[in-house]
């Protein structure tokens, strides 16, 4: 009998060496790809368990994570709509947007470069804290900008040209990050779907993503630069001036604004076509120049080029394969160009830092949870789309846009401003999109601006880039200024 | 010291029993050990889930330390040879759990739920314990057991099919495998295991004889004589009946298993292994084939992850969620009281090692998978002791059941078996259970003791 129960021993043996291989192959092979499973809430409710670092907006949280005694251990909470399209938000089934995602690894603290603050914490028993990120966003400018956009839709970005930091990004209408980070995931679905819902949409930040805009004549400075820097034109070259222009192979004319002569004479100056923001000079600078040349400015600018910011932002588009009635319209901004206002704010930058771009950045500082410092941006170049003779020009060129010409209302007093306003036609019948870009002061640029309003600002085709998107700007560079 | 001490004695009275064998005393150490275990589980569970250590800790760890000490005292006195890892390796297990029950209540106050499991399950332990006390006080020998054979065989009959009874009979959770009198439930299937080991011990020593007798060949292989397979196909029969009225396959399949490996050591014929098993299987799959219940339980063994599953009422779903909890545990586990095993369907019962392996990783679980095959091989070796068949056949078919049920249900719960609703021995919250195995813990220490006994005389 003895020879049996051996046997038995053995079948034993193997029955707890099969269960010994399947919880081998469940927690020590296979838990990675569990925890990606979408149905498994344990990793949703992980992310809740570490304390996320703050989002710091001069020295003050608008984000940080504070003792929840329910299931999850902390809470997500922000201060107030104008944050909220910079922080994005930290929802429980709704995702993460924003800097809550773009900036996930150092807010829960599982960047490499708090590989020896997670060994501490192994150690000591203590929950990791995540890192805090400070942001290059000037809250007294945020606010100015906030409150001068009122209660129009669209969005204004203001950038340190020297350093590409930006010290402001607005985008209206906002919302309230509090209420898609409540722990009821019933209430927060609502929340969301309510959100997702809204007419105004307001969870886009339209400063950076979003439907794209349709640029208008701030276009016409991407092809002034290709103008110059071709060395076809120079801000003295004489345009054929006519009262209207047929473009090529059709039937359409092409008029200006107002549908005037530009400057009243038979020709006209590269200068005077950019200070009366001419669309007939334009259109014949822009398909002599070519969709090429155009298209290769704009590049440099940084059109259709991936960049984080470290948000990501929706590459500006610049078409290509256009016949010459296409180039024409493009040269105006219109057509198929599309932007974003942190693309135009870029082209002004450029021009204003003589040339050089630079990277547009939001992050000035990570700390550890103990306030050691773990990353700090350094200003970096981003290209170098024009000379510096040619960035001298266009300054010019756009100080006289503001001092003496149709973007008048970004003058300010004892301050020589650099600008270039905008007036986008979209569809049919459709309110235009109002725009105003520009920097000062002009001989020492601290602030670089772009400012875009929606829907015609609520006067559908009634409305002027000089009169509603100008003043927000000046508002705005008046602040940096301390004027 | 105490070697020395039993050389003395046995040398100045060798007629007289040893009073304190060295076997007692490595089980008394290891008691304390397992107490001191069981407090820092608690204490850990405490300071985890309530950031303080209320008083009500001693309610979760006192008990089950006394009444061991109690059962150790016990053996002292009646059976002082007694296996001296069974009764610490069963208060670990049963100490552990516990402790996680223990924690899952916690979880679930924290939730405002109110179907709290951790006092039933310490005053089960002390009815349990003093249930194998008394096996222990009132069993002299277990060859006393030879004696009640057929009224084992009744017993055991009547305990199984008495949830399909009207009026006393329960359904929980889909299968009926319980009797409630008023709020009281109790799964009687598990008690039946003591009374069927005993019956098959018993049956097959007398008839161990016959059924080994050579019957005609076929292809080489010796076919029992007709009247032979009676039996069998009656205990077959039986096993279908469980699978097929109380929807559960995992205790059919215990019994079945049971009865099969007792057969064989009984007769060393592996005729009837393949034979049983081969019929069971046909059962069982013509029983899948009309019972959704049968089939939908394959399906989801096979593709949990597969959405419609997951999604099917009676589907993967808790399945998943137990092994989500094992990877979430990962290696080393998320330790006591800081994983989320409350998020798994009947945690603190059916899935109590997803729960475990959850909070102790993986490492744990192989700690307490070890603690089994402990248990599981001083039973055999108990088996191996004895010279006398029903001894031996008492030894194995008490080892072999906790060894198929530990299989059947931990399997379950990793995918090596489809998921049956069979109690994890010692651990899981339920009554039935804990008695039961408590009672064959007794047993065993019962048997081991005459088996010491014998190899020294």
């Amino acid at each position: 009998m003895n020879k049996e129960l051996k046997r038995v021993s053995i079948v034993i043996a193997l029955m707890f060496l099969s269960l010994f291989v399947s919880t081998t192959i469940i927690q020590g092979v296979s838990a990675d790809a569990l925890s990606a499973d979408q149905r498994n809430t344990r990793t949703v409710y992980d992310s809740y368990k570490v304390q996320r670092g703050d989002i710091l907006v001069g020295g003050q949280p608008i984000a940080q994570s504070i003792k929840s005694d329910d299931l999850f251990a902390y809470k997500r909470k922000y201060t107030g709509a104008q944050y909220a399209a910079i922080t994005g938000f930290f929802s429980l089934f709704n995702g993460q947007t924003g800097l809550e995602s773009a900036s996930n690894d150092y807010l829960t603290g599982k960047n490499s470069s708090q590989f020896f603050e997670r060994i501490n914490a192994l150690f000591s028993g203590n929950s990791v804290i995540g890192g805090s990120v400070e942001l290059t966003i000037d809250p007294r400018i945020q606010k100015v900008a906030w409150d001068a956009l009122g209660k129009l839709k669209g969005a204004v970005v203001a950038i340190d040209p020297s350093t590409g930091n930006i010290i402001a990004m607005v985008s209206k209408p906002g919302f309230d990050a509090n209420l898609l980070s409540v722990h009821s995931s019933a209430q927060a679905s609502a929340n969301y779907k309510k959100l997702l819902g809204d007419a105004g949409n307001p969870l886009i930040n339209r400063a950076i993503t979003g439907d794209l805009y349709a640029p208008g004549s701030v276009f016409k400075l991407v092809v002034s630069s290709a103008a110059l820097e071709s060395g076809l034109f120079t801000p003295e070259s004489k345009i054929n001036n006519p009262l209207k222009f047929k473009l090529p192979g059709t039937t359409t004319y092409v008029q200006n604004s107002g549908e005037g002569r530009c400057g009243g004479r038979s020709t006209v100056s590269l200068a005077d076509a950019l200070r009366f923001s001419c669309n007939v000079p334009f259109a014949q600078v822009g398909i002599q120049l070519g969709q090429d040349r155009i298209a290769q400015q704009a590049s440099l600018f940084g059109f259709g080029k991936n960049l984080r910011v470290p948000l990501y932002v929706t590459p500006s588009t610049y078409p290509a394969g256009m016949d010459d009635a296409q180039t024409g319209l493009s040269a105006f901004g219109q057509f198929d160009v599309r932007v974003t206002p942190l693309q135009i704010a870029m082209v002004s930058a450029a021009i204003a830092n003589h040339g050089t771009l630079m990277k547009p950045n939001l992050i000035s500082n990570v700390l550890s949870s103990n306030l050691a410092s773990l990353y700090q941006p350094q200003p970096t170049e981003f290209s170098k789309p024009i000379s510096k003779s040619t960035a001298d020009l266009l300054t010019k060129m756009m100080v006289g846009a503001v001092s003496s010409g149709v973007s008048n209302n970004g003058q300010i007093k004892g301050v020589s401003v650099a600008g270039k306003t905008g007036t986008a036609q979209n569809a049919v019948g459709a309110p235009y999109t109002l725009w105003f870009t520009g920097f000062a002061p002009s001989n020492n640029p601290k602030v670089a601006i772009a400012v875009v309003v929606e829907d015609g600002g609520g006067m559908g085709q009634n409305g002027r880039g000089n009169t509603l998107a100008a003043p927000i700007a000046r508002k705005v560079m008046q602040a940096v200024l301390h004027k | 010291m105490s070697a020395v001490n039993n050389q003395v004695s046995a040398m100045t009275s060798p007629r007289i029993r040893r009073v304190v064998p060295r076997s007692r005393n490595i089980e008394g150490a290891l008691l304390l050990f397992v107490a001191g275990i069981n407090a820092f589980e608690l204490a850990q569970i405490q300071l985890s889930a309530i950031q303080i250590l209320r008083s009500d800790f001693w309610l979760y760890w006192l008990p089950l330390a006394f009444a061991s000490l109690v059962v150790h005292m016990i053996l002292r006195r009646k059976a002082s040879e007694a296996d001296s890892l069974l009764l610490p390796i069963g208060v670990f297990l049963n100490g552990l759990g516990i402790a996680e029950i223990y924690r899952l209540d916690l979880a679930k106050q924290a939730a405002q739920a109110t179907d709290l499991f951790a006092v039933k399950q310490v005053i089960w332990t002390i009815v349990a314990l003093a249930a194998a006390a008394a096996v222990i006080w009132f069993v002299k020998s277990h060859l006393a057991l030879r004696r009640y054979v057929f009224i084992a065989m009744v017993v055991g009959v009547v305990l199984l099919i008495s949830p399909m009874l009207p009026v006393i009979g329960r359904n929980i959770n889909g299968a009926q495998l319980w009797i409630g009198i008023g709020p009281l439930t109790f799964q009687p299937g598990e008690l039946a295991k003591i009374a069927l080991v005993v019956f098959f011990a018993g049956y097959l020593v007398s008839r161990s004889d016959s059924l080994a007798v050579v019957g005609r060949k076929v292809f080489g292989v010796h076919i029992p004589r007709a009247r032979e397979l009676g039996p069998i196909l009656g205990i077959w029969l039986l096993s279908l009946l469980v699978l097929v009225l109380q929807r559960d396959l995992g205790t059919s399949l215990l019994y079945f298993g049971l009865f099969l490996v007792m057969i064989y050591v009984a007769t060393g014929r592996a005729v009837y292994v393949v034979t049983g098993l081969s019929m069971f299987i046909a059962g069982a799959l013509v029983a899948g084939r009309f019972m959704s219940y049968v089939a939908g339980r394959f399906d989801a063994w096979l593709n949990p992850f597969d959405q419609a599953r997951y999604d099917a009422v009676g589907g993967s779903y808790q399945l998943v969620q137990g092994i989500f909890g094992l990877g979430h545990g990962g290696i080393f586990g998320t330790g006591l009281g800081g994983g989320l095993p409350q998020l798994v369907p009947l945690a603190e019962s059916d899935f109590i090692i997803t729960s475990l392996g959850e909070e102790l990783g993986m490492v744990g679980l192989f700690a307490v998978l070890i603690c089994y095959v402990l248990l599981i091989s001083r039973g055999m070796r108990i088996s191996f002791t004895h010279q006398d068949d029903f001894s031996k056949l008492l030894a194995v078919g008490f080892s072999f059941v906790i060894a198929l049920q530990c299989f059947i249900v931990i399997g379950g719960v990793t995918r090596v078996v489809p998921l049956t609703g069979l109690t994890t021995p010692l651990l899981a919250a339920g009554g039935s259970s804990l008695l039961a195995n408590w009672i064959i813990i007794g047993l065993l220490l019962r048997i081991s003791d005459s088996g010491n006994k014998r190899g020294e005389a």
